[in-house]
């Protein structure tokens, strides 16, 4: 059961070919025999098997919607009521949210399973599920390496097989990246598109929640629970959500790709872009026009990221604190010392280079230096993108210079670290939206093609994906061990 | 040397609001600890601030008041900061684009009218409170206010005395509770001052430096803090010594300000926009809306009470005060039909009294202006004299029913009949031979004894101008 796709899962339960139990047991069984690879830190067993109790209820009574049924994961991320959220931080080991994040709670609603809380770079800071407080993440594909992150555990989750789906966030990358070096297919939608309610924060202007799954098929069902205005989020979008899977089989005649020739400069290794090229290739076969543009502030991406989600997550999380929840130190002295060590104990080496380069850019003197320089090369930043869109209509490029790097590998340079994430970081500081799906792989290891979209067309980034998968079957690749 | 004082007051005025500025949560007062905050409140993971509009309303409608410019494009900042009652470690403030700009505010200070400039107006949130009492040793933490609405209101310094400070203070407080838009109560916090104090020689151009005093809480303690605080600086500089820029902690108890932090120790609070926040955006349509709604400020009602009712002064000062007491008056007055005079007397004078004895403010008086106006049309139409209006009043502050019944009842009704009133007055000339005697020998003296004998008789309920006039008649003889 487990090698099917989401689209024939639902299916196969609403025809009663089996029921969400036992659906449900066999992922929990799966995470159970695959536990090496920690991609849980929770495993939410008995809420799974209510919850999928009460699916069979609606799948019987005919009240079950795509979902219902299903057994998915949470990026430990996301709230969940009276189930622990600990965003893969010491911090917040003990922490039990009293409310379901928005996207939880429409999950839920929708009546999938949750199997449980997936592992995650602390604090959603990381390229490789490394920075956890719950230990690195191993990449199905091959267990010596990363899987990327922050949502490491969603990827390799997805890719092992042991949710049909899974939520992940993106700040910088943290969903595609991760899906590109796990061979799955992800995307993060538009800013504003999902609600970031209960989703923790880092930077919150970068931060955006999406799909983790197999195909674009399976995504296009995903988000459609996951989008969508949210009151509670004065930053989410009041526009009306499209019916994402109705246009996956559009045809890609006269579509028109752009390559950014920053994208495919130095720095890319050599046999990702030649199975990069050959994904194009497939793209004109199927009626695409390739047309070569620049976007010549890309090479800004990285310093201005590097200022402006530090700044947000600086403040971001002062709330942690060890005064109300979370981790507090033992015995402090006093208020200076309450503070100081449950902040020093409680987050990790990475989240504290943040805070304090955050920290630093917002000081009096630094303010226009850094965080209003970045914010200007932000506006400069999204202009190009705009300004590209308004040529073609996709712009597709790599989504990560190499294959998986090993762990361990650049845990002591960060700047490399940064480095890995130079192609995805320019979407967040626009507001794009953006996918990778698997091109190829090289020395067995997965390739991810990034695709790039205007505002708010995810259906328009779904049908072109989806129109690759119908001619190539990357995205159907098991690595070994896991079929 | 003779030294001039320049100061200007940050006030913070708690806005009326129902819920928080960024919750759906109560902002009621005096609720047991942590029971009105939510998880927006407390600050926990993953929550967001979502804006309300009634707040941005109240902060418009000051603005407006102050004829202020209302900034069409406003911006959430984040000040950041670690203390125990500041759940998320920052304060959701305004910084570069606050929501109200330059306006004015006009004082008297001894008969003369001085224009005090308001340099901006911006919305924040307030933190909770810590309690160091009663934890042993320990501190407490109550989030109940955390997330209050507040509108700061920062004066130019333009200010040059703590009379003047006061006079400021007291402006503002009344104009805020014209507007509904802040209860003014400065026990509970709802309308809290910091002075900004400096001193330079008369003549100077530049300012001195300035000291900070935090959280003067009463209109009394304004100008004692202001007061002790200037005269610190003068002697310091008189002796030789230098003003340190730093803030400044007024102790009531002990009568002064001592240091609590100097600028070397100020926080650096790292003000950046609030990406959790939209920009504020008003617009024409908003601001006309609300201009529509405006209540009369006091100063244009102070002006037509005098034009429109030939009230002194002293009344309409005293009428115009509050909101609700000149609501009250105008109430009576329509539904009496009595002279302006006569409404003004009875608020200004037994209403009010009864309200200040008993502890009561206007919006809680036990007589209605519907009833206090039966009361004045009675007295009006001589259907009761003054003196028994005031045992009428009594009984309706004690009582439900309106004054007409309690006329009835008690069978206070003046008596009219000119037989009846005749025939008591024949029984006292008739009794009183001896005074009789006096008066037609021309001790007119005598004659407020025949008065006060035929009130006695009457009990009170003749007209005492008809009894003084019949009287005179009788008397003749």
């Amino acid at each position: 059961m487990h090698t099917k796709t989401l689209t024939e899962l639902s299916l196969g339960l609403r025809s009663g070919a089996f029921s969400s139990v036992e659906l449900t047991q066999t992922f929990l069984q799966r995470i159970s025999q695959h536990q090496d690879l920690n991609a849980y830190i929770t495993v939410t067993e008995e809420l799974a098997l209510q919850q999928a109790l009460a699916a069979d209820v609606r799948l019987a009574n005919g009240t079950a919607d795509c979902l219902t049924g299903i057994p998915i994961a949470q990026k430990d991320i996301f709230c969940t009521l009276d189930v622990k959220t600990t965003c893969g931080s010491k911090m917040l080991d003990n922490f039990i949210a009293p409310y379901n994040a928005t996207v939880v709670e429409k999950l839920n609603q929708s009546g999938a399973v949750m199997l449980g809380k997936l592992n995650m770079d602390e604090f959603a800071m990381g390229s490789s599920n490394e920075t956890s407080y719950y230990g690195a993440v191993k990449n199905p594909w091959n267990i010596t390496t990363v899987p990327g992150g922050s949502s490491g555990g969603s990827a390799a989750a997805v890719a092992a097989r042991l949710a049909v789906c899974a939520t992940g966030t993106d700040t910088g990358g943290s969903i595609r990246q991760p899906a590109a070096l796990c061979g799955i297919t992800g995307l993060k939608p538009t800013y504003g598109r999902v609600s970031r309610y209960g989703m923790i924060a880092y930077a919150s202007s970068l931060d955006q929640g999406g799909p983790m799954t197999r195909s674009a098929e399976d995504a296009a069902i995903v988000l459609q629970t996951m989008a969508g205005f949210d009151a509670k989020d004065s930053t989410s979008v009041d526009l009306p959500v499209p019916d994402y899977s109705a246009g996956l089989n559009n045809s890609l005649a006269g579509l028109k790709i752009g390559l950014p020739k920053e994208f495919f400069s130095d720095g890319l290794n050599s046999d990702v872009a030649a199975v990069l090229a050959t994904a194009i290739d497939e793209y004109r076969k199927l009626g695409a026009e390739i047309i070569d543009i620049s976007m010549p502030n890309l090479k800004l991406a990285i310093p201005a990221y590097y200022v402006i989600a530090p700044a947000e997550c600086s403040a971001n999380l002062s709330r942690f604190d060890g005064v109300r929840y979370g981790y507090r130190c033992e015995n402090p002295k006093d208020l200076t010392d309450l503070y100081t060590r449950s902040r020093g104990e409680g987050f990790g080496k990475e989240v504290k280079r943040r805070i304090l380069m955050g920290t630093y850019a917002l000081s009096t003197g630094y303010y226009d230096a850094y965080y209003l320089k970045a914010q200007k090369i932000r506006r400069l930043i999204s202009d190009d993108f705009k300004n590209a869109l308004a040529k073609v209509d996709v712009i597709m490029g790599p989504v990560t210079p190499t294959t998986a790097f090993g762990i361990g590998e650049k845990m002591d340079d960060p700047i490399e670290m940064y480095l890995s994430d130079i192609y995805t970081i320019a979407i967040n500081l626009a507001g794009v939206p953006a996918m990778s799906i698997p091109a190829g792989f090289v020395a067995g290891m997965p390739v991810g093609l990034q695709l790039i979209g205007s505002y708010f067309a995810e259906d328009r980034l779904l049908n072109i994906a989806h129109q690759y998968q119908q001619v190539t079957d990357w995205h159907q690749q098991t690595p070994n061990g896991f079929e | 040397m003779e030294w001039e004082t320049v100061i200007g007051l940050e006030i913070h005025t708690q806005l009326a609001t129902k819920s928080k500025i960024f919750s759906g949560a109560p902002t009621a007062y005096g609720a047991e600890p942590n029971t009105q905050a939510c998880a927006v409140d407390l600050g926990l993971p993953g929550v967001l601030p979502v804006l309300n509009e009634e707040a941005v309303r109240m902060a418009v409608i000051f603005g407006m008041a102050i004829e202020a410019h209302i900034a069409p494009y406003s911006v959430f900042a984040r000040k950041n900061y670690f203390y125990p009652d500041l759940p998320k470690g920052y304060q959701i403030s305004q910084m570069d684009h606050p929501i109200v700009g330059i306006g004015h505010l006009d004082i008297d200070v001894d008969g003369v009218t001085k224009r005090i400039g308001v340099t901006r107006a911006h919305l924040e949130e307030d933190a909770g409170k810590s309690l160091h009492e009663d934890f042993h040793g320990l501190t407490g933490i109550d989030l109940n206010r955390a997330g209050t609405p507040l509108l700061e209101i920062v004066s130019e310094p333009d200010i040059r005395s703590a009379k003047e400070a006061v006079a400021y203070m007291r402006k503002l407080h009344e104009l805020v509770r014209y507007l509904g838009i802040c209860d003014g109560n400065m026990q509970e916090g709802s309308f809290r001052c910091d002075a900004n104090v400096s001193v330079r020689p008369k003549g100077q151009q530049e300012f001195g430096t300035r000291a900070e005093i935090k959280n003067i809480n009463s209109f009394k303690f304004v100008e004692k803090a202001i007061n002790h605080e200037v005269e610190r600086q003068i002697e310091l500089l008189e002796s030789g010594g230098r003003v340190v820029q730093e803030t400044r902690l007024y102790d009531s108890v002990k009568d002064e300000t001592r240091p609590m932090r100097s600028k070397e120790e100020a926080n650096d609070y790292r003000y950046f926009p609030d990406p959790d926040l939209l920009p504020v955006i008003i617009d024409e349509a908003f601001k006309a809306q609300i201009k529509a709604a405006l209540p009369e400020l006091p100063q244009a009602k102070k002006l037509r009470f005098k034009a429109d009712y030939c009230l002194d002064d002293e009344s309409v000062s005293i009428l115009t005060a509050s909101r609700q007491l000149a609501d009250y008056f105008e109430a009576v007055y329509k539904k009496s039909g009595c002279e302006a005079k006569l409404c003004a007397n009875w608020i200004t004078g037994d209403l009010s009294a009864a309200l200040n004895k008993a502890g009561l403010d206007i919006t809680d008086t036990p007589i209605s202006d519907e009833r206090l106006s039966g009361l004045l049309a009675r007295i009006s139409d001589n259907t009761i004299s003054g003196k028994i209006a005031k045992q009428v009043f009594e009984a309706l502050w004690q009582s439900t029913t309106s004054a007409d019944d309690i006329i009835a009842e008690k069978g206070l009704k003046q008596i009219t009949d000119s037989g009846a009133i005749v025939a008591i007055i024949d029984k006292i000339i008739a009794d009183n031979p001896g005074q009789v005697e006096q008066y037609r020998s021309g001790k007119d003296k005598v004659f407020a004894f025949f008065v006060g004998q035929v009130m006695k008789e009457m009990q009170g309920k003749a007209n005492p101008a008809e009894v003084n006039k019949m009287l005179k008649e009788q008397l003749k003889g």
